[in-house]
């Protein structure tokens, strides 16, 4: 996808402005962050079984070239087809080959984030292939020609309200404003693409090692007849999406959907285990599996590596203060929210994404919520530091930083400066004690700042000590 | 029992009358209270901004300023936040440092974590006739578990209610330099905050970090509200919420 990271700035001011988004993304704070928070308590020992899944995960990723292949073994052994890519171009290329050997022209697809690295439905289409996406909310954000902006809630940045214009207008059908009445209406749009879909493509939630599975968690159907309908299907999936057994999927399945949507476990989970087998009623005829790199290995090389136990389900933007009002689209690629603000530099480059990880108060709400523990915050701290290692931060904002560990290094000169600031500020602050307007105008654009109340602790306290010592 | 006071920057320049009754709950506990006067900053601005070197600085500057105080208490979730959680990682580089810095990560305390948990105070002289409602400082929830303390010290107070607000553990959006680099973003967060605190109807909100206490007060004020009080947790407990002539 192409990386607007760099436009963070305009993009989140601009959607500051937008009353539809934050009412959106106020509906789906209420769900989610409530939704999560009632499922848990279903679990009497999740702080336990949060600790074992960030386990399971690092197990995992300390293990990735023996897992994946004996992903491998066992997929072929079942009639899979495995592939290697190591970058998002050859992702692309491989699909494409497979489509092309198999005389495919329609392409209907489940949600997959790899492919919007890839930009995989752009490519395909360039190459005359028609791509349907089937998932209620990728279809509706492709019907509007946009990118996701959550991960598990692809369209979450439009209201009913919108939805309801966008498919009025291109289904050519009477408005609907009722939502049952506006998903069955896609899903009549949709149901003749299933029928004549000659390939289907499919991300994956988890590999499984010991049976070669490919597995995904869906709530609508769609995932299921993509993968089961076409006669070629294609899954592709990142090397970090491995996991030794069907007990370890099924263990962080537990924290996987109550940490996304607050379910207990979500209406479809569809494991696909080889192509159609002579006495199977459904499946695909050729079933491939796609592995990708695109980056995934040196992030494992560095001290980013945690990031890698992500499981994609959401909830460190559902609770990130900056994301819940402004939304995904700012973050300008694929993966947005706390998750977004590491992976985004770890994938494209730290100098693609500057704002990205300074754009977070570190409340650690992210960290938090995490279902494996990953310390959202610290990671964004280290991208920080690379960045000032980096000379990437502006020339007056590291002559600050220098400025004030100089001066607070130095009692003398600190006591004296802030001595002086603390009379200015109070001066300035006047009889209501506050300053309407500082230097640089950041702090005061759409805050007073509380003057200070005229001297500095240190000599309130030092003339005490003194009043002290003659009595 | 002897207490060092890690003041911190912002209770220096600001409202240093925190400090001041910071000290008269901890001498009324029976604590001796030690101020070392070289003190300055903790080093967060820098850690959390990437100069991980000017960060460091600070920090072996306070461990080698409260090396001898048996406790020590701030004021502030962020700063006691700063050193029990982040020093080690911070001069990891410095493992010759390490007893030390174990040392201070395990007597640092924040001010109502350490009335309750380690003096189990059950008094306060302060008083207050009205309603206050509580915000959690993000880093004192959540680095620290600072939650039932300061509530349970407040309602100690005498004429004081409590009435918490809906969303008292959301981020008041200061995060720091991210307050000026994200102004906008900043700015919408805190006014959110803002609301949750005047619907609560209370007579002020007490809190128990500076940043976030600039960060709310600036906002509530420019919103026009002149009413609601923003008062730190130490002023209230310490009876000093109005400056000595």
């Amino acid at each position: 996808m192409e990386i607007k990271s760099a436009q963070f700035k305009q993009a989140a001011s601009k959607n500051l402005d937008n009353p539809h988004l934050l009412r959106a993304l106020t509906n789906l704070r209420g769900r989610m962050v409530g939704g999560r928070a009632s499922s848990i308590l279903e679990l009497d020992n999740y702080e336990d079984i949060r600790e074992g899944a960030k386990q399971v995960r690092d197990f995992a990723l300390a293990h990735l070239d023996y897992l994946l292949e004996e992903f491998e073994r066992n997929a072929i052994s079942r009639g899979a087809q495995v592939h290697w890519a190591e970058t998002a171009q050859e992702v692309n290329q491989l699909v494409l080959d497979i489509a092309r050997r198999n005389q495919v022209r329609k392409i209907i697809k489940s949600k997959s984030m790899l492919g919007e690295e890839t930009d995989l439905n752009a490519f395909l289409q360039a190459a005359g292939i028609e791509v349907r996406e089937t998932d209620l909310g990728e279809y509706i954000i492709q019907e509007a020609g946009e990118t996701p902006s959550h991960l598990i809630a692809p369209a979450v940045h439009r209201t009913k309200e919108e939805i309801s214009e966008l498919f009025h207008i291109t289904h050519k059908l009477p408005r609907k404003t009722d939502i049952g009445e506006m998903t069955r209406e896609a899903r009549m749009i949709l149901r003749p693409h299933f029928l004549t879909a000659d390939m289907g493509i499919s991300g994956a939630n988890f590999l499984v090692a010991e049976t070669g599975t490919s597995m995904i968690v869906t709530n609508e159907g769609n995932g299921r007849m993509t993968t089961t309908m076409p006669r070629v299907h294609v899954a592709i999936a990142g090397i970090e999406k491995v996991l030794p057994t069907l007990e370890d999927v099924s263990f962080i399945l537990r924290l996987l959907t109550r940490s996304a949507t607050g379910q207990s476990i979500s209406n479809y989970l569809s494991f696909t285990t080889g192509p159609k087998a002579p006495n199977d009623k459904d499946g695909p005829e050729e079933f491939h599996i796609i592995i990708v790199d695109a980056g995934r290995t040196r992030v494992l090389a560095s001290d980013l590596r945690e990031a890698l136990r992500c499981i994609r389900c959401g909830a460190c933007m559902n609770h990130c203060p900056v994301y819940q009002n402004i939304g995904g689209h700012p973050y300008g690629w694929v993966y947005p929210g706390p998750i977004g603000a590491v992976l985004t530099p770890a994938y494209v480059g730290l100098e693609n994404a500057l704002d990205l990880p300074n754009a977070s108060t570190l409340c650690n709400q992210c960290g938090v919520v995490c279902p494996v523990k990953i310390p959202l915050p610290d990671l964004m701290r280290k991208l920080r530091e690379k960045q000032v290692e980096r000379g990437l931060r502006p020339w007056y904002e590291t002559a600050g930083l220098k400025a004030w560990s100089w001066a607070a290094s130095r009692p003398g000169v600190y006591a004296f400066a802030s001595r002086w600031g603390a009379r200015l500020g109070h001066l300035i602050g006047g009889r209501n004690g506050l300053i309407s307007r500082l230097p640089g105008g950041g702090w005061t654009r759409g805050r007073d700042m509380p003057a200070p109340h005229g001297s500095t602790f240190r000599d309130l306290y030092a003339s005490r000590a003194s009043k002290n010592k003659q009595q | 029992m002897q207490v060092g006071l890690f003041v911190t920057c912002l209770v220096d320049l600001f409202r240093p009358r925190i400090g001041l009754a910071a000290i008269k709950l901890l001498e009324d506990a029976g604590c001796e209270v030690i101020v070392p006067t070289s003190q300055t900053c903790c080093g967060q601005p820098g850690y959390n901004s990437g100069d991980r070197k000017g960060a460091q600085l600070l920090a072996r500057k306070l461990l080698r300023e409260f090396a001898d105080c048996v406790y020590v208490v701030s004021p502030s979730g962020s700063c006691a936040g700063m050193i029990k959680a982040h020093y080690a990682e911070l001069l990891a580089e410095f493992p010759e440092l390490k007893p030390e810095v174990d040392s201070l990560t395990a007597r640092t305390w924040e001010l109502t974590d350490f009335l309750i948990n380690v003096l189990k105070l059950k008094a306060v002289p302060g008083t207050f006739a009205g309603t206050v409602t509580y915000h959690d400082s993000c880093s004192g929830l959540r680095e620290l578990g600072v939650k039932s303390q300061p509530r349970a010290l407040l309602s100690c107070v005498q004429g004081l209610t409590i009435k918490e607000m809906a969303t008292p553990e959301q981020c008041c959006g200061f995060g720091g330099t991210f307050s000026i680099k994200y102004e906008d973003i900043s700015t919408r967060i805190a006014d959110q905050k803002c609301s949750d605190i005047e619907q609560s109807a209370a007579d002020a909100v007490v809190l128990g970090d500076l940043g976030c206490m600039l960060n709310i007060e600036g906002r509530l004020r420019r919103r026009g509200d002149t009413r609601t009080r923003v008062l730190h947790v130490a002023e209230v407990l310490g009876g000093m919420t109005e400056d000595q002539a």
